[in-house]
């Protein structure tokens, strides 16, 4: 096989170079831009901020950085707060969707063959409509005269309308909602490929059904969890429209403070700091999910090279 | 079905009415009489009516649509690019790297990406004097880095299933790579390279976050118009808009799904 398909040094140098310098100039570069931004002073000026160098007549060149943005993300408590809060409700969310997703994703993968298809483009078919409308949907279910109060109420559950948007819990709703396929969909491909004999050897040998899924089924699913978990956290951090439309005031997220920053108070350095500390805050996960995504790539194709 | 998987059916269907039933309710409630949406007052199509009207929603919506299509063009080519570079080139200087920038912008929150573009296109301005502005380009540009990364995993995971015999044939009788490439490996690819094209299409039709920080005076896209409507509250001219939406991805996925049945 290797001999009859030669490596063509020009094909490779398109291959690789094209889509590489494309994501070098615009995705990589804009981080250095950022952090050099968010180290200059918000001026008024078009743009918004100071020059971090400028060179004076006679040959004196004046460098000014300014770190005081860091320093009152670092200590000022509502932009603590802020992460904390993002942390914690990516944390719950993850949780959220892991406790709902892992056991759909059980039952697709272990449905007859002829209805996993359907039933798993019945997961990805809300990815594919809009994600703008499906968060506003839960608008009109959660507000106080919504679908669901008029629900409750008209069961006799409840006599009083409860006040669910604008809260952490409609948030807790809305992130589940739309990330939970994201969740299912590396889950699936993981517990497709799981042998199942080893769990009728478990049976045969005598383990109850629930023992043999924490012995055997949940270890052997650790990586799907870890990917499903990693899709579904990093992005949910820095989440914007969710606890935008369906938070309120105290529902404190730093992708809706760095908007904020951005477009109501125009401060870019302060939303730049913002961004490079957020995103300082999500490499840890992200090197996990790229170290897993790498040892499963390698076993489908990297060896076959 | 044995006794052990009625919980499992259950957490099942607890799911997709989960996932379900919200755009439902939008559905049946575009067609209520009623501007408070949320009690029903009778049948009527005089949303859409309206919605037809509404020039400024018209004017974001072929924005969008052209911006979706241009993106999804070059997505398809950048994405197969970097697809064909993962599961052809074997082991090359500067791959993990290379994975690592195709990774990335999954799930790389929005507001960073948005925010790191402006900052780029700002600089460039400064510097070489383009983009000159902002708008449709800029628009397109963002767009498309993220785009591509999905593209590239719906194609990789074609590629590294295809059935390489045909080419090794073809490559035998003494056709020359890129023949081979044009004749044989992307037709077997084409459904691969047809659901990048549409997703990369969705994921840029509805973007908000990334539009609104690259975009410039007079390019309004949809999202952001539906976005300043939602704002003010429950529109009933939304929920008309969200059906036109379902019902055309409904269409579009019909007429994807019989268009593979029959390469087949």
């Amino acid at each position: 096989m290797k001999a009859s398909h030669p490596r063509r040094p020009l094909s490779r140098l398109f291959n690789i170079g094209v889509p590489y310098l494309w994501l070098g100039l615009f995705f990589l570069l804009p981080f250095a831009i950022v952090l050099r931004i968010s180290i200059a002073e918000p001026a008024l000026a078009q743009p918004p901020y100071t020059a971090l160098w400028e060179w004076i007549d006679d040959g004196v060149l004046t460098i000014q950085l300014n770190f005081q943005n860091f320093m009152l993300v670092v200590q000022d408590e509502l932009y603590l707060a802020a992460f904390l809060s993002s942390l914690w409700i990516a944390l719950v969310c993850t949780l959220l969707c892991l406790l709902l997703g892992y056991p759909m994703a059980y039952a697709i993968a272990t449905a007859r063959e002829r209805w996993r298809v359907p039933l798993l483009l019945l997961i990805v078919l809300p990815f594919w409509t809009s994600f703008l409308i499906r968060v506003y949907a839960w608008i009109g279910i959660l507000k106080p005269n919504g679908l669901l109060n008029n629900f409750l109420l008209w069961l006799g559950v409840i006599d009083q309308p409860l006040a669910i948007l604008h809260t952490q819990l409609a948030v807790y709703i809305g992130v589940v909602y739309s990330y939970l396929p994201f969740m299912i969909l590396p889950l699936y491909a993981n517990l497709t490929r799981l042998d199942f004999s080893l769990l009728e050897a478990a049976a045969d040998l005598g383990c109850r059904p629930w023992r043999a899924f924490v012995k055997i089924t949940l270890p052997l699913s650790l990586p799907g969890i870890v990917a499903g978990s990693m899709l579904v956290f990093i992005p949910v951090v820095g989440e914007f429209v969710i606890p935008d439309l369906l938070g309120g005031p105290q529902t404190l997220m730093v992708g809706k403070m760095l908007w904020t920053e951005f477009f109501s108070n125009k401060d870019w350095p302060l939303a730049s700091a913002l961004a490079i500390v957020l995103l300082a805050l999500l490499v840890v996960p992200f090197v996990l999910m790229q170290r897993l995504e790498q040892g499963l790539d390698d076993a489908t194709e990297g060896r076959r090279q | 079905m044995n006794h052990r998987r009625w919980p499992l059916v259950a957490i099942l269907a607890f799911g997709y009415a989960f996932l379900y039933v919200p755009v439902l309710l939008l559905i049946v409630y575009s067609f209520n009489e009623s501007r408070l949406v949320t009690v029903w007052s009778g049948f009527s199509t005089k949303w859409y009516g309206e919605l037809l009207h509404n020039r400024q929603l018209l004017d974001a919506a072929w924005l969008s649509v052209r911006i979706a299509s241009v993106n999804a063009t070059f997505a398809v080519v950048l994405g197969t690019l970097a697809a064909n570079a993962l599961v052809r080139q074997g082991r090359f200087r500067g791959r993990t790297g290379f994975e690592l920038l195709l990774t990335a912008p999954l799930v790389m929150p929005d507001v960073i990406i948005g925010l790191s573009l402006l900052l780029l296109f700002v600089a460039m301005q400064q510097l070489i004097g383009w983009p000159n502005g902002r708008g449709f380009t800029t628009i397109a540009i963002a767009h498309l880095t993220f785009s591509m990364a999905y593209v590239a995993v719906v194609v990789r995971a074609r590629l590294a299933q295809m059935d390489r015999s045909l080419e090794e044939a073809a490559m035998d009788l003494g056709a020359r790579p890129l023949t081979v490439y044009r004749s044989i490996t992307l037709p077997l690819i084409a459904p691969a390279l047809l659901s990048g094209w549409l997703l990369a299409f969705t994921l840029s039709l509805d973007d908000l976050v990334i539009a609104s920080f690259v975009s410039g005076p007079g390019s309004t896209t949809l999202p952001m118009v539906i976005y300043a409507s939602v704002r003010m509250g429950v529109s009933p001219q939304i929920n008309a808009l969200a059906t036109v939406i379902v019902a055309l991805v409904t269409l579009a996925v019909i007429v994807a799904g019989i268009a593979m049945r029959e390469r087949r």
